[in-house]
């Protein structure tokens, strides 16, 4: 187990060094014109710009800007750790606004995850278990609609039917925890719903074609001709065993799980990241930009470290492939 | 047709029909493949859709001139004909209308017929780039192997942990912060970039698929015969493997488009894709958003087209799919 975790935290750190070698071409080579300029927003002043330059040590050759780029995101800045930098658009530092707006991000993307799994694997076994009946059809035309339906139209006909038609939501927008649980609930539901659609149909797809693997098995027909209850078989032998890889995809489909958020945030107006995001390159805000691109993704490579290492303690075989 | 040992169909392929023998017909591959297809009703069905969508496309302008008699941006804002009410409102569909008006008090059954042509071009494009990187790089992967092969898949798996949309945005972001563009102009925003960042982003899939076809190819005795006769690499690669992989590059690039539609819908929505001027299903969406409680036509339309869209070409993907490869029919 160590050795396999070993393995994995060198790939994370490789994905580490990429995601900021990445970002750092994105945001200061690529464009062919000065960064100073660019970061410095719409219409800046000659002493803003001097001032960007200074403050992102632009004077510097290329690897020595790369490597204040790091450790600026590593070691922290004066406005704390990790650095998030200044925006020169809003002439604050973006540490605050970013961390509430992440926690508003992760709490749709978590709720969404729980309803993605228990949809997914509901669907995925209703459907092996009925295969070919209505059911199974039923379950697999969802989950085609599922695979090609856009969040942002779901999204949207969900809030008028929901919210405009029927009165049963409280319509879009934030409501924190500690402002009354109900409410909380009401707001982020449809999110959730919406968000896990499409996951929870790869999901159902993918639960149906491992447990109808599984019943082809032959310890399924072990445990079958050892008398145990069909019951048993499915829930305790087949499902369990087919459930394995969803906790592999699991993990790598987090940085999905991080785009569909994005577009499920500006459709229900939540205060999140991926609001925070797009509102930034209609300012043109760089820095926030960039904060958002890197630092999301350093969460779901550490997040998939996790699900994997996860895996790994479910599944032995892992640790020795 | 010449016929060659596939991994699609796999020895179901009988030799050139030989003429003469009366009992048995001998198919070739393709004849196979269409016998098979045209049994899948769905599929064929979804094909018709997508060829009337084509043509719809390909003719909106006369569509535009002819049939609803507006043009795409063509405003009706004052009487006679005023589509939009003393709010400023769009109205909803009638004869005129079909689709009803948009917030400019524009024809929007013209609009979403203009937005077809945006979401066809984009998808198409952009997957045709995707492809041809995927398959140049899984073609390079599967057949040497090695250094290029670890450096080309462990390449495919990051690029696929990636947040894509939060990377599109990222470049959208950098390249559009001023008109300059990107990679010393090469790269302008609008249209161009929108390609290229999907194209950026699509193509590992495409390699996947490929690498893998090609390594199970590499070992088969038909590969083995050219080398022994002298045949270089690269005539290997193109004049066995590549047609041998036809089938599964063009089941997967019908499945790419969707996805691909998808993506520039989700850019327009975000209000990072197409330029405000070029009408697209996505920007159609984003201006129904701010509306949508009372104008749902300006939702309901751009989105049924969309979902109509994307779905047709999946069903037409996974059509193909059974009808090239029937191991994997359910």
């Amino acid at each position: 187990m160590a050795r396999y975790i070993a393995r994995r935290l060198m790939w994370v750190l490789l994905v580490v060094i990429l995601v900021t070698f990445l970002t750092f071409l994105i945001f200061f080579v690529i464009p062919p014109v000065d960064p100073a300029i660019l970061f410095a927003g719409r219409a800046p002043s000659e002493r803003l710009i001097e001032e960007v330059r200074q403050s992102l040590g632009l004077d510097h050759s290329f690897w020595v800007q790369y490597g204040l780029f790091v450790k600026r995101i590593f070691l922290g800045d004066e406005y704390g750790w990790p650095g998030f930098g200044l925006s020169f658009v809003t002439r604050s530092p973006i540490r605050e606004n970013f961390l509430e707006r992440a926690f508003v991000t992760m709490q749709l993307a978590i709720g969404a995850a729980v309803v993605w799994l228990i949809l997914g694997v509901l669907i995925g076994l209703t459907s092996a278990l009925k295969r070919g009946r209505w059911q199974d059809r039923a379950s697999m035309g969802f989950a085609l609609f599922g695979v090609s339906a856009p969040v942002f139209w779901l999204g949207l006909m969900a809030l008028y039917i929901f919210w405009e038609k029927l009165h049963w939501l409280p319509g879009t927008g934030y409501s924190s925890f500690s402002e009354g649980v109900g409410q909380w609930f009401l707001h982020f539901l449809l999110p959730w719903v919406v968000l896990a659609l499409l996951f929870a149909a790869f999901y159902a797809r993918m639960v149906r074609g491992s447990l109808l693997e599984a019943f082809g098995q032959d310890w399924i027909r072990t445990a079958r001709a050892k008398g145990l209850s069909e019951r048993k078989v499915v829930y305790k032998h087949a499902l369990r065993a087919s459930l394995t890889p969803v906790v592999s995809l699991f993990g790598a489909d987090l940085g999905t799980l991080l785009g569909g958020a994005i577009i499920t945030e500006t459709v229900f107006n939540l205060p999140g990241l991926g609001t925070y995001v797009v509102r930034s390159v209609q300012n043109g805000d760089l820095p926030v930009i960039m904060d958002v691109v890197v630092f999301a993704s350093l969460a779901v490579a550490v997040m998939s470290l996790v699900a994997d290492i996860l895996y790994a303690y479910l599944d032995p075989r892992v640790r020795y492939s | 047709m010449e016929t060659r040992e596939s991994a699609f169909g796999q020895g179901e392929a009988p030799r050139e029909p030989e003429v003469g023998a009366a009992a048995i017909v001998g198919r070739s591959p393709w004849q196979l493949f269409l016998i098979r297809f045209r049994k899948d009703h769905v599929a064929i069905f979804a094909l018709g859709f997508l060829v009337l969508l084509v043509l719809a496309a390909l003719f909106a302008p006369v569509i535009a001139d002819r049939v609803a008699h507006h043009g795409p941006n063509d405003l009706f804002i004052h009487d006679p004909v005023k589509m939009v009410n003393e709010f400023g409102l769009p109205l909803g569909p009638n004869k005129q209308f079909w689709f009803g008006a948009d917030r400019s008090g524009r024809d929007l059954f013209v609009r979403v017929l203009y937005g077809a042509r945006t979401s066809l071009l984009v998808g198409v494009v952009a997957t045709g780039f995707a492809v041809f990187v995927g398959v140049t790089l899984g073609l390079i992967a599967g057949y040497y192997g090695g250094w290029r092969d670890t450096l080309i898949s462990r390449t495919t798996d990051i690029v696929l942990s990636f947040p894509l949309l939060l990377f599109a945005i990222g470049i959208v972001g950098a390249c559009s912060a001023s008109t300059e563009g990107c990679f010393g102009g090469l790269i302008k925003p609008g249209l161009q970039l929108v390609v290229f960042v999907i194209a950026l982003f699509s193509w590992p899939n495409i390699a996947r698929v490929v690498r893998g076809n090609t390594l199970s190819l590499r070992e088969q005795e038909f590969v083995d015969a050219n080398r022994a006769v002298g045949a270089s690499n690269l005539t290997i690669i193109f004049r066995e493997l590549l047609p041998n992989l036809v089938a599964p590059i063009i089941v997967y690039s019908t499945l790419l488009v969707p996805s691909n539609i998808i993506f520039e819908a989700a850019l327009s929505f975000l209000g990072l894709g197409v330029p405000q001027t070029v009408p697209s299903w996505g920007r159609q969406l984003a201006e129904a958003a701010e509306v949508f409680r009372v104008a749902w036509w300006m939702m309901l339309f751009p989105g049924l087209f969309l979902l109509a869209t994307t779905l047709t070409f999946n069903l037409v993907g996974d059509g193909l799919r059974d009808a090239l490869d029937p191991r994997t029919g359910r």
